[in-house]
């Protein structure tokens, strides 16, 4: 697996996330409470929100726009609701962060 | 192509009709609903309770504005059909409102019974129909003096029922020599007078009105027999009748009623009529079950669905007075072919009677405990043979077969398709079914999925008890609503907890209170966020990451994940400068829509996230701060150019609205909190629909509070009238405080105050000057930590990160 550095835990607020710009669109990068790390689409699968901008609580994000539940380990909607996003592996080694590279180029193919 | 569906009326029967018709075939029609109430769809039955001020209008809405908008139904309120124009399929309003269709459905209603006695239409004479009705009703309790009700049937009753509880003195006059003659039997009619006499109502039978006297307005009642009772307020309550005029000029078949086939459908294949004015079978309805079986079948109708047909059935009547319980079903006649049974108990105000025909219930009338109805329903309904049970039969289900005398055991023993809600047509299966696959857990659950109790309401105790029996344990009918998953705490006990106990953070608070969750979730975290900003604004430090990201960026949200902005405009005033840098970020950013709000601001839309901070440095620049459009908080201070520039303003409404805004901006409050202050009483600012509001008069300043105009619509209440500029001020500042240290989070002020009660606001706020004291002072004290505008910390440097991307990964070197 082709790992990518793309910063340090501490750049990203405890119970918050940032995102990573592609070219295939914005990766989001969440940080817990208990500062496990998980990177899913930044793109809620009911109507596209910004899950990045979400409140995060658990291991799970509330999308901003219409408060879908987004669970960050399987990227599938919690609750009543149906819909899954695309998670992509991540690695933390130290204070530094990677994501998997693949995940990005069989996206783009 | 779309079919065009035309609706006259938009009573219970045409809404229920919609709701079925939308979930079997939402494109089919494009729907036009012309009402002559200016009104959307309400529970007319729950009428009574709003007038005996137990329910709120805002709580018996069946479709608000915002559902009519969702499913682009064209709603015209106010429009009364004048003419319906078979030839050219044309329907035209008293408004000039013309509208074509291909199939028209007819749901007119009733119009209440006028007795033809002299002085029937002096001012004072009310009927019993619609919201009007109850609100001249309520407008006459206010002066507390004599009403008199003509009817003593279901309406007049909970009528008079209302108007005592609102303080009146009330007389009920029945022409027959018992009450609800056509529903209960002497004996049960003459339980229930005593009952209504021993709330303090008088009730004289036999009584025929001779006259209704009075000089410009109603002053009394003159009986046949001489009698006169002195009144300032009649209601006639004697019946109603079908709505038919429009049908019968546009040439339809009428009777009665309107008269249509067992599928609706009148004598013009395109025409079809339900409700109260369609006439079926030789029948016409005024209960809800029929009329919502009729909205059933007009729908499958409509959507050329299932053929349904409607087929006459018996529906039992309840009276919907708190404190008295009367069940009536069937026949209840004496007859030769009849036997009946029974029960008496005198000292409990007891009184059972089943009325049998061979072996089969045909009749059932219940006072004083009726918790038996709905079995005594089912068996006359299936015409079940009772002679195994005849000796226990009167003491009901839990008699039967040596069961317990457990009501749950009773409950418990109802056949799968005995049926509960009668208003809704829902079984008990449908309710159990409901309550374990979708995993419901209260009362509310079980009404938004099944409508069971969510008409009239007295079958809640059942309801409860299948909660009770599908759950077991788990369900506690007396807990509060939680705030969330995370806690079996309501958002009043968090509250109460956090100040008991000093709590100081959501860390605290979550391992104080005994939470569920690691770190809570998306509803509770920003409640205990705000409680704790509110409740220790010197002590506690704001947990952005508990923030919606609205508030956490200074912004609002878009649909498309850009933000929108808008700047701070002190009570709606300014100036070429600020317009000229307004313009200059629009053209610098791209910013591609600008739009006035209706709280008098600019808006900019669509910002990219990242332009976030180097816009507010631009309008910084200029002298603008965040304008927390964005905020539960202060949002905005609408004026009017008020005694400045205006011929009619009485005070100086700018410079007062400004300086409100000035005190108050930057509070944080438990749901927005929007403001208006006009100059004179032709409220410009329409400050009469806003959280807070202030009306300039000449003697000073009225304070409003307590309205709403989103997808509920109230107008405000008076809180009182000061005298000068400072005490309205002081007034405004205290009353916002208690709402910030009392409400629940998201509540907005006209909830909160329903809640607590106007009286007790007004205690605190203009009676208890210390309290008022207290209050602003504690405002003060908090906006010293709250003031500081945002934007600024935000160019400043503060959190930065929020508005760039940690990385960016896979572009060609060139393309970044």
């Amino acid at each position: 697996m082709n790992w990518i550095a793309i910063g340090s835990l501490s750049d990203i607020p405890r119970r918050g996330a940032r995102c990573v710009a592609t070219p295939q669109g914005k990766i989001a990068v969440f940080r817990t409470a208990d500062d496990q790390v998980f990177a899913i689409d930044d793109h809620c699968p009911h109507k596209g929100g910004p899950l990045s901008q979400g409140i995060v609580h658990g291991a799970a994000v509330t999308c901003p726009l219409h408060n879908w539940v987004i669970s960050l380990e399987t990227g599938k909607a919690l609750g009543a609701d149906e819909g899954s996003v695309r998670t992509i592996p991540v690695k933390v080694e130290g204070e530094q962060l990677f994501i998997a590279l693949e995940a990005l180029a069989s996206k783009a193919a | 192509m779309t079919e065009k569906l035309v609706i006259i009326g938009n009573g219970m029967a045409p809404g229920r009709m919609l709701e079925h018709l939308l979930e079997a075939a939402p494109d089919r029609y494009s729907v036009t609903i012309f009402n002559a109430e200016p009104r959307v769809n309400y529970d007319r039955i729950m009428l009574s309770p709003v007038l005996s001020g137990e329910k709120a209008f805002e709580e018996i809405v069946i479709h608000g504005d915002g559902w009519y908008i969702k499913h682009g139904i064209t709603l015209y309120k106010g429009h009364r059909i004048v003419a319906v124009d078979r030839e050219a399929k044309t329907v035209t309003s008293d408004h000039g409102v013309t509208e074509s269709y291909d199939r028209l459905v007819i749901a007119t209603g009733s119009v209440p019974f006028i007795i033809p006695v002299p002085g029937k239409d002096l001012p004072g004479v009310l009927t019993y129909r619609d919201l009007d009705d109850v609100e001249a009703m309520l407008l006459a309790a206010q002066s507390r003096a004599k009403a008199v009700v003509i009817g003593g049937g279901l309406l007049g009753l909970e009528a008079a029922a209302g108007l005592k509880e609102r303080g009146m003195d009330v007389t009920v006059l029945h022409v027959m020599p018992t009450l609800m003659e056509r529903q209960l039997d002497p004996a049960a009619g003459y339980l229930l007078q005593k009952a209504v006499e021993a709330r303090g109502i008088k009730v004289m039978t036999k009584a025929n009105t001779k006259a209704i006297f009075g000089n410009g307005k109603v002053e009394g009642i003159e009986l046949m027999d001489g009698t006169i009772i002195p009144a300032t307020l009649v209601v006639m309550a004697v019946g109603i009748r079908p709505s038919i005029v429009l049908a019968k000029e546009a040439g339809l078949e009428v009777n009665r009623g309107i008269v249509v086939n067992d599928r609706m459908e009148t004598s013009d294949p395109a025409i079809m009529a339900l409700g109260e004015c369609a006439e079926v079978g030789g029948h016409v309805y005024g209960l809800v079950a029929p009329l919502y079986e009729m909205a059933r079948v007009a729908a499958a109708r409509l959507t050329d669905g299932e053929d349904k047909r409607f087929a006459h059935s018996d529906t039992p009547t309840k009276l919907k007075v708190t404190g008295i319980d009367l069940y009536s079903l069937g026949d209840f006649a004496d007859g030769d072919d009849r036997e009946e049974i029974i029960l008496r108990d005198a000292s409990a105000g007891i009184y059972k009677r089943v009325v049998l025909q061979d072996n089969r219930i045909i009749g059932t009338v219940l006072f004083g405990e009726t918790a038996d109805g709905a079995w005594f329903n089912d068996l006359k309904k299936k015409a079940t043979d009772i002679s195994e049970m005849r000796d226990t039969l009167i003491f009901g289900q839990a008699f039967q077969g040596g069961a317990s005398s457990d009501p749950l055991a009773a409950v418990a023993a109802l056949a799968d398709d005995a049926e509960i809600c009668g208003c809704n047509g829902v079984c008990k299966s449908k309710i159990t079914g409901a309550i374990t696959s979708k995993g419901l857990t209260g009362l509310d659950d079980v009404r938004a999925h099944t409508k069971a109790s969510a008409s009239c309401g007295s079958c809640t105790g059942l309801v409860e008890q299948l909660l009770k029996l599908t759950l077991g344990e788990a369900y506690n009918p007396a807990a509060v609503q939680p705030m969330c998953s995370c806690t079996s705490l309501g958002h009043d006990d968090v509250r109460r907890l956090i100040k008991a106990k000093g709590l100081k953070s959501i860390p605290a608070v979550m391992q104080e209170l005994e939470w569920k969750t690691s770190c809570g979730c998306a509803k509770c975290r920003p409640a205990l966020n705000y409680y704790l900003v509110c409740d220790w604004p010197d002590q506690y430090a704001d947990d952005y990451q508990s923030r919606f990201i609205n508030e956490r960026v200074h912004a609002n949200i878009q649909k498309d994940g850009t933000y929108s902005v808008v700047p701070r405009m002190w009570g709606g005033v300014t100036n070429s400068n600020e317009l000229r840098a307004i313009a200059d970020v629009v053209d610098k950013f791209r910013i591609p829509a600008v739009k006035v709000t209706g709280g008098q601001r600019i808006d900019m839309l669509g910002i990219r996230k990242e332009d976030l901070p180097a816009v507010w440095a631009d309008l910084g620049k200029a002298g603008f701060v965040s304008g927390h459009a964005y905020a539960k908080g202060l949002r905005t201070v609408k004026t009017c150019v008020g005694s400045d520039w205006c011929r009619f303003g009485t005070q100086d409404s700018t410079g007062l609205g400004i300086r409100i805004e000035k005190f108050m901006w930057g509070s944080w409050t438990p749901a927005k909190v929007k403001m208006a202050v006009s100059g004179c009483p032709r409220n410009c600012a329409e400050a009469t629909c806003k959280d807070v509001g202030v009306v300039c008069v000449d003697s000073g300043f009225e304070i409003h509070f307590a309205g709403a105009a989103g997808l509920d619509i109230k107008g405000t209440e008076v809180l009182g009238l000061v005298k000068t500029e400072d005490e309205a001020l002081e007034v405004v500042v205290a009353l916002v405080q208690m709402y910030r240290e009392q409400a629940r989070y998201l509540e907005r002020i006209y909830k909160w105050a329903k809640r607590i009660g106007t009286a007790e606001i007004k205690r605190q706020i203009l009676d208890d000057v210390e309290k008022r004291k207290a209050y602003f002072d504690r405002f003060v004290f908090s906006q010293k930590f709250a003031q500081v505008d945002p934007w600024s910390e935000r160019v400043s440097g503060k959190d930065k990160h929020e508005f760039r991307p940690m990385a960016s990964v896979g572009f060609a070197e060139a393309a970044e």
